[in-house]
């Protein structure tokens, strides 16, 4: 990986952790307003990031959640490498 | 149904070979307060959990579990990656790398394999949960032993990020024991009670 993708690949992971913890607090605080706004204010950047990532490098997601021609899903890097 | 995605829930790169440490952290990839415990506990006691938010919970945290449980692997992978003969038998792995090479297998540092002995599924919302609650600490506090350990930030920083997790977790299931003693305080009005049952 170069520079470039690995600091999109960790913006990512950022964002998946705000995504994670937030939907923790949602799950026993579901009627929570502004931790719904939160939620959904992540949730749509780390689904941009995701996509942007996937159109320039290639899947990131198994079973069909990664729709992209680029890269090969089998042929990255595995997260224990 | 899960989807996997190839990154890790938190970065790992350890680059030195640890096999000290490697057999020290089996405690929490194949030991009683694991996190293949945790997630093997939350994800088999969601079934008979009444309410919605409580199940969600489970479920969730279950999911995060298997997250943190891969993080173990890559970080005994990576420790075990490159060690010597030397440095292995050193470590007190001998016995581990007879059996196993450089396979991570689900056992404790002394080498006791993994078992579903180590989790309870009474079906009683209470006692169930008051089980998670305990796991939460007992692997909280397995980290802070761990993290006595060993000086290698790159061990290190991964290690606090999991020991958060745990105080997070605790905090949403203590969370769920509210709740689902508020629905029982409706027709009982005792705080602690182990007579609840689901469904009835």
């Amino acid at each position: 990986m170069d520079t470039a993708q690995t600091n999109l690949f960790y913006r990512i992971c950022q964002y998946r952790f705000m995504c994670v913890e937030l939907n923790l607090y949602l799950d026993t605080h579901p009627h929570d307003e502004n931790a719904r706004a939160d939620y959904q204010c992540y949730a749509r950047r780390l689904t941009r990031l995701v996509e942007q990532y996937e159109s320039e490098y290639g899947p990131l997601l198994n079973f069909g959640q990664s729709p992209t021609e680029v890269g090969c899903y089998v042929m990255s890097q595995w997260p224990w490498e | 149904m899960w989807i996997y995605t190839k990154q890790l829930e938190y970065p790992v790169n350890i680059t030195n070979p640890d096999p000290r440490m490697a057999k020290l952290l089996m405690a929490l990839y194949g030991g009683p307060d694991s996190e293949l415990a945790s997630g093997l506990r939350y994800l088999t006691q969601r079934f008979t959990m009444p309410d919605d938010r409580c199940r969600a919970t489970l479920n969730d945290i279950g999911t995060e579990e298997l997250a943190h449980w891969e993080m173990l692997g890559t970080m005994i992978y990576q420790c075990m990656r490159g060690a010597s003969y030397a440095q292995i038998d050193e470590a007190g792995m001998a016995g581990y790398y007879t059996m196993h090479s450089r396979g991570v297998f689900p056992a404790d540092p002394n080498g006791v394999p993994f078992t579903t002995a180590y989790i309870a599924c009474t079906g009683d919302p209470v006692a169930d949960l008051h089980e998670d609650l305990a796991s939460e600490q007992k692997a909280r506090a397995t980290y802070e032993h761990l993290m006595t350990l060993t000086d290698d930030k790159s061990i290190l920083d991964p290690l606090n990020f999991l020991r958060e997790r745990e105080i997070v977790h605790y905090q949403r299931f203590g969370e769920c024991l509210e709740i689902v003693q508020g629905i029982q305080s409706g027709s009982t009005r005792r705080v602690y009670s182990a007579s609840m049952r689901s469904g009835r």
